[in-house]
């Protein structure tokens, strides 16, 4: 068998808290993907790639959640969910020490989210006539 | 000049999809916002991770005023008969992305076979949207 660097196998665990974020993942599931006891595993880790395992996975997280929160319209506590966290309370908390604001306050400082929205001109040109008004001119009834 | 940004694909429930595309497919929501002015016109798109300058508009079959009833069911009828379009998606390794997807109840039309320009599948979104997972003999020339 060819010879693997030790490095790959926690590669392989840092590519599954990328790809998997949003599923309820935690330290356990990446030492199992790099096949090393929990703690072995976040020393080799933090060597590796300079930060702990599970920041890796945080940080993740919160960078998917700030960029929904900029990006759509979505509830705080769906962001949470949607991220693969699990407690509102805690990940406000982890978002405020990241971020320096809340949630909430951290959306309020970009455009707001329907900016990017690309409606198309053909639906702006429906929903902008006034076609659920009949002027009562289809039943011959006489203007006021 | 120009360059793609979006290509359109209609859907028959938006939760649905966007639930399809990210949960199970694993790419990311890329805009997600419903416009009250606009008869809660929803612009949702999505796109892999790894690929951020273009998406897919996931697009709900508008009834009227956009399209009147009898269009909005052709549309949605020639949809679910599979007949409306198709998405080609590459990947690095289509018989562990087969595995993967699979793997979390994705309907797979065609299971990965060889042809002569590489390895390629096939599965279907839940409106009957056709995708491609294809795997390139070769790095994709352009």
């Amino acid at each position: 068998m060819a010879f693997v660097p030790p490095a790959r196998h926690l590669l392989r665990a840092k590519d599954l808290a990328d790809a998997r974020y949003l599923e309820p993942l935690d330290v356990d599931d990446m030492a199992g993907a790099a096949g090393l006891s929990r703690a072995h595993f976040s020393r080799e880790f933090r060597r590796a790639f300079g930060e702990s395992p599970h920041a890796y996975l945080l940080t993740r997280r919160l960078e998917r959640a700030a960029a929904l929160l900029r990006t759509t319209d979505h509830s705080v506590a769906d962001i949470c969910f949607s991220v693969g966290l699990q407690s509102v309370g805690s990940f406000t908390t982890s978002f405020t020490r990241t971020y320096g604001v809340s949630p909430t306050a951290y959306r309020a400082t970009f455009p707001p989210a329907s900016d990017l929205a690309r409606v198309p001109a053909c639906v702006v040109r429906a929903y902008a006539r006034p076609q659920r008004r009949t002027f009562r001119e289809d039943n011959g009834a006489a203007p006021d | 000049m120009f360059k793609i940004a979006n290509a359109q694909l209609w859907v028959h429930d938006q939760d649905e999809a966007l639930a399809f595309y990210t949960e199970k497919l694993g790419m990311e929501v890329r805009v997600d916002v419903t416009l009250a002015e606009m008869g809660d016109f929803r612009w949702l798109t999505v796109g892999p991770a790894q690929q951020t300058d273009i998406s897919i508009v996931l697009m709900a079959i508008p009834g009227p005023p956009l399209f009147d009833a009898e269009t909005h069911e052709q549309v949605r009828s020639l949809m679910a008969k599979g007949a409306a379009g198709t998405i080609f998606l590459e990947t690095d390794d289509c018989r562990a992305e087969y595995e993967r997807l699979k793997g979390r109840g994705v309907e797979f039309v065609d299971a990965p076979e060889e042809r002569p320009y590489g390895i390629d599948s096939s599965f279907r979104d839940p409106s009957g949207n056709h995708i491609r997972l294809t795997q390139l003999r070769q790095p994709a020339a352009v």
